[in-house]
């Protein structure tokens, strides 16, 4: 997605003022020049003053571009797949587990990549599996069981 | 440097399991640096979780082996299909290609290994020899020259690299906001947590470098996924043919290369693939046959090629003796020296002097087994190419999320992960550079710690930046550093 420079010098720019408006409610430091919105605060007048600059030379153009993959369904559902797929990890993983939604998430990944069903459901298995007593066997990272909580092992 | 710490050293590199992650490591880094959309850096951050359960020297050592052999093996896609395999391919890409088209594919892949075993050579020499001198000088140094360090290193990463140095600033301003979030800042103020826990340690790298680094990788192969890549044909033989003839011819080019490489690399912010584009320019304007340049000709593969793998060793430099990152790599690389307990500083080499000449050594051996498995690499190309991307990018995108998951334990670190890497994605589209962000958020906390100690000690007199010999040498550097771009920018307006 090309944003224009435009577009992106007035978003600095609301996000430069947005975090110097906030920062003036951190508390000083008693007998010190430098509290803790110092920094912040100035980072806040650097986005503000780049904002300005990118806005001010900003060639003329369309605000937003969608790139010419978009147009395409495999690439499209591909991009939307994976970032759909992150988002249901993050909110299902704790109750479904990690095999439930690991194997899940594989295989309609390498469905919706083109993969045909014979490689995909082995590899969702395998992938699963492996990278799941890697983590949890060797390396002791606690990776949720959810419904599976029964068969821990 | 005695006897005896090199004899430890020894026997933490030649101990069989650090042996066998080297081994493993190195195979790993040649995968992933031949198969297009798959880098380096990627490469690091998803060893990251990895090395967590290992002791220091196999850690950094899978670190060290995996992306030395990653930036060699980026040469391997560039004779096959005319795709970088790493980004510090990129600027011979189209030559190596060319050459391929002329029946001289073994030649340019040949080259590709033997100076990157060169270069990375020289650059670890360089690292051994000047890493700890430096550290020498950075025992006098003071809050006053580590605040310079940090601004002239950020400084650097954005004029000295970059097409467009606001849209650099503006990345490195973000980078410098990220770190800024949380209570780790000098008045131990929560910043920016909105009363969030997890906010409040700050949010943690590794998932946003995973983010920033593979996911933003991984949604720019998806969105190319229906595009089949189509492969040369190459006869491989003896890949060393001619190549003792090349290194009488160029012996100029390989030292250039690797000196140039050396340098940018420990310059905070550029790393190996900013080294081979200067490289390559280098090469061409001083060359005698400049109009071969891009019809398939060797001399700027073996300049590059030297460059690149070289830089590798020369971010390590800074990282190691100021905490200070000279590439993205060693960006992450910092944060494990943190966890192994070898905090990067010029005290690490009086008290971890074994583990980091244990480290010195695996950078060698790393490069000497570049030889055989980078040949070993070469032969088996075609069937590394054919790995199917449609299975191998879902598998590496569940690596992903088990690795940004088992920093904290949390999916708090897959949604960071997943935002920043939407995040890397759309800058990268839009000519944001993703490398300073990453130093403003490694960068972020010593900056401000520097700064504000210093000004506490001074009372608040800027003039006393200036006042030890040292910080006036290195302020006056970042000045100029500043200033230079900016008054040729400003001339160049006025022009027009």
């Amino acid at each position: 997605m090309k944003v224009s420079d435009a577009l992106s010098g007035a978003g600095l720019v609301a996000l430069g003022g947005i975090v110097l408006w906030h920062v003036q409610g951190f508390p000083a430091m008693p007998g010190q020049k430098f509290g803790p919105a110092w920094f912040p605060g100035l980072i806040a007048v650097g986005l503000l003053v780049c904002g300005v600059v990118l806005l001010l030379r900003a060639p003329a153009g369309p605000r937003i571009a969608l790139p010419e993959w978009t147009r395409r369904a495999r690439p499209l559902a591909g991009v939307a797949s994976v970032i759909g797929g992150l988002l249901f990890y993050v909110l299902a993983a704790d109750k479904l587990g990690f095999y439930f939604t690991g194997f899940v998430l594989v295989l309609l990944w390498t469905r919706v990549l083109g993969a045909a069903w014979r490689p995909a459901l082995p590899v969702a298995v395998v992938a699963t599996v492996v990278i799941h007593l890697a983590f949890y066997k060797l390396l002791r990272i606690p990776l949720p069981w959810g419904v599976l909580e029964r068969f821990a092992f | 440097m005695t006897t005896a710490i090199l004899v430890q050293a020894l026997a933490l590199v030649f101990d069989p399991y650090v042996l066998w992650v080297i081994l493993g490591s190195a195979i790993f880094g040649l995968f992933v640096g031949a198969v297009p959309g798959l880098t380096a850096t990627m490469a690091t951050a998803l060893l990251v979780p990895v090395t967590f359960f290992m002791p220091p020297v196999p850690a950094i050592a899978s670190i060290v082996t995996a992306t030395a052999m990653a930036i060699f093996a980026g040469d391997i896609p560039s004779c096959f299909l005319r795709m970088p395999g790493t980004p510090a391919s990129a600027a011979y890409t189209d030559e190596a290609y060319a050459m391929t088209k002329k029946g001289q594919g073994e030649l340019a892949l040949g080259a590709g290994l033997v100076f990157s075993v060169i270069g990375g050579l020289f650059g670890t020499a360089v690292l051994i020899l000047a890493a700890p001198a430096l550290a020498e000088v950075a025992l006098k140094f003071s809050s006053f020259e580590y605040f310079w360090l940090v601004v002239l290193g950020l400084a650097s990463a954005v004029f000295l690299a970059l097409a467009n140095p606001l849209k650099g600033i503006v990345s490195l301003l973000l980078g410098l906001l990220v770190a800024s979030v949380g209570l780790d800042n000098p008045a131990g103020f929560p910043r920016f947590t909105f009363g969030n826990a997890e906010l409040a340690g700050g949010l943690t790298l590794i998932p946003i470098m995973i983010g920033m680094f593979a996911v933003s990788e991984i949604l720019r192969s998806v969105a190319a996924i229906d595009k089949p890549w189509e492969m040369a044909q190459a006869k491989i033989g003896n890949v060393f043919q001619g190549m003792w003839g090349l290194m009488r011819r160029y012996p100029l080019q390989t030292l250039r290369g690797s000196v140039l490489g050396t340098a940018i690399g420990a310059l905070p912010g550029a790393g190996a693939d900013i080294a081979a584009w200067m490289s390559y320019a280098v090469s061409k304007k001083f060359s005698k046959e400049r109009d071969k340049f891009g019809t398939g000709h060797v001399e700027g593969i073996i300049e590059a090629g030297a460059s690149n793998n070289s830089a590798i060793a020369g971010a390590w430099i800074p990282a190691l003796v100021f905490g200070i990152p000279g590439d993205s790599i060693t960006a992450i690389v910092i944060g494990v020296l943190y966890i192994k307990g070898l905090n990067p500083g010029p005290t690490v080499f009086m008290q971890n002097a074994v583990q980091i000449y244990a480290i010195f050594m695996v950078f060698i051996l790393a490069n000497l087994i570049m030889i055989p498995l980078g040949i070993a690499a070469i032969k088996g190309a075609k069937q590394m190419l054919r790995a199917p991307r449609e299975l191998l990018m879902p598998v590496i995108l569940l690596f992903c999320i088990v690795g940004s998951f088992a920093i904290n334990n949390s999916a708090f670190g897959v949604l960071l992960m997943l935002g920043f890497g939407i995040v890397g994605y759309l800058m990268e589209e839009n000519g944001f550079p993703v490398a300073p962000a990453i130093l403003g958020m490694v960068l972020g906390a010593m900056l401000e710690e520097n700064f504000i100690s210093s000004m506490i000690k001074a009372d608040g007199r800027l003039l006393a930046f200036f006042e030890r010999p040292i910080a006036a040498g290195l302020g006056a550097l970042t000045l100029a550093v500043l200033l230079v771009p900016l008054l040729r920018y400003a001339a160049r307006i006025r022009r027009t």
